[in-house]
């Protein structure tokens, strides 16, 4: 039964999946490559790569491409399930005790605690993904910087700090001019 | 009834443009719902996120279940799974058909990589907010906290589970007013 057998694969992925995004990577290769043979190695590093292309978490991203090529859309929305049922249920019951809590002084001493480093993170997110934007894949020298990318983030972030905007549109924005740059600019 | 379609409406689109996966969707979801709708507190938000990261799967998911359920109860933590889960699942379906012509395709590349310095713009516009609300609270040991959480993930690479658990068990021991519990009974 393909379907119960893609359900729970990806429910595992979901479940032991901390910290997101890269962290899934070698659970997914290990339940679609290892493990069931859904995805040769090379299938498997081309949905990665499709993943940094296109919006949406990689284990989602993995469960309606595998599950699509194993048992069609069906399939596809069953991996998808699957792989997020562990951690709405596990979110809602932390964000319930969270709510019922959140005012003894014990909850908000850790909640002070994690503020600044969820910041943290947030930042180092940013960073990262700027310096992505910025250089690619390459090394970090002058020779290498993007000049589109730093004209295209520099006119973003002038325009989010001067204006109340609407953020998506500066990302369709950005989309529309560094496409039309990039094709004309080698 | 039109508050649900918002709701639905915004994580779809949110989704839809969050390259990359991992932690960008959040401060996007700050963007929205804290600075532009003002549907929860900054300080919530921050909580929420915590929360997100704490939990296993995808942040995202987890952060849009979080919101959803913070607006509208279970029914809220529904629409913005559903929301959040259906670009992806709609795009990779497109995608995975004819993956190969889409992945060497000149175009979508260019447009691809000029959305990503615009996610990137509005990121550090978050970045600036969220630091210098931050700084002007002029707690020491926030600040402090932040610099540590920092280099830890940044430079050492350290797993993000660990950072939270351990600012966590720092708040709990650094910031607990066991008056307050007293005061209050």
């Amino acid at each position: 039964m393909i379907y119960l057998q893609l359900y729970i694969s990806f429910f595992q992925i979901g479940l032991f999946s901390f910290g997101g995004g890269y962290a899934a990577i070698p659970l997914i290769q290990e339940q679609v490559v290892t493990m069931n043979h859904w995805l040769s190695m090379q299938a498997f590093a081309d949905v990665v790569t499709i993943s940094q292309m296109t919006p949406g978490p990689i284990a989602i991203n993995a469960a309606t491409f595998v599950g699509i090529q194993m048992g069609g859309t069906l399939g596809a929305v069953i991996a998808t399930i699957g792989c997020v049922t562990p951690s709405v249920v596990i979110s809602l019951f932390l964000a319930y005790v969270y709510y019922k809590y959140k005012n003894l002084s014990i909850v908000k001493g850790i909640m002070g605690g994690l503020r600044p480093a969820v910041v943290a993170l947030i930042t180092a997110a940013g960073i990262s993904l700027t310096i992505l934007a910025f250089f690619g894949q390459k090394s970090l020298t002058i020779t290498n910087l993007d000049l589109i990318a730093v004209l295209l983030f520099m006119s973003g972030f002038f325009i989010l700090r001067k204006w109340k905007i609407n953020p998506l549109l500066i990302m369709v924005a950005a989309g529309i001019i560094g496409g039309v740059l990039y094709s004309v600019v080698p | 009834m039109k508050f649900y379609w918002k709701l639905f409406k915004s994580t779809f689109f949110l989704s839809a443009f969050t390259f990359g996966g991992g932690f960008v969707i959040v401060p996007l979801i700050r963007k929205k719902f804290v600075e532009q709708y003002k549907w929860i507190e900054e300080k919530e938000m921050l909580d929420l996120t915590a929360i997100a990261q704490s939990s296993p799967g995808a942040i995202a998911v987890n952060a849009a279940v979080l919101v959803g359920y913070k607006l509208a109860g279970i029914s809220g933590a529904l629409i913005t799974l559903i929301g959040t889960v259906l670009p992806p699942l709609l795009i990779l379906s497109v995608i995975s058909v004819a993956y190969a012509s889409f992945r060497d395709n000149l175009l979508v590349q260019a447009v691809l990589r000029g959305m990503q310095a615009g996610v990137a713009a509005v990121i550090m516009d978050v970045v600036y907010v969220l630091i210098r609300d931050l700084v002007k609270e002029k707690k020491v040991i926030s600040i402090l906290l932040f610099l540590f959480s920092f280099v830890a993930v940044y430079f050492l690479k350290i797993n993000t589970i660990y950072i939270i658990l351990l600012s966590g068990v720092m708040g709990c021991l650094l910031f607990t007013d066991r008056k307050e519990d007293g005061v209050k009974k």
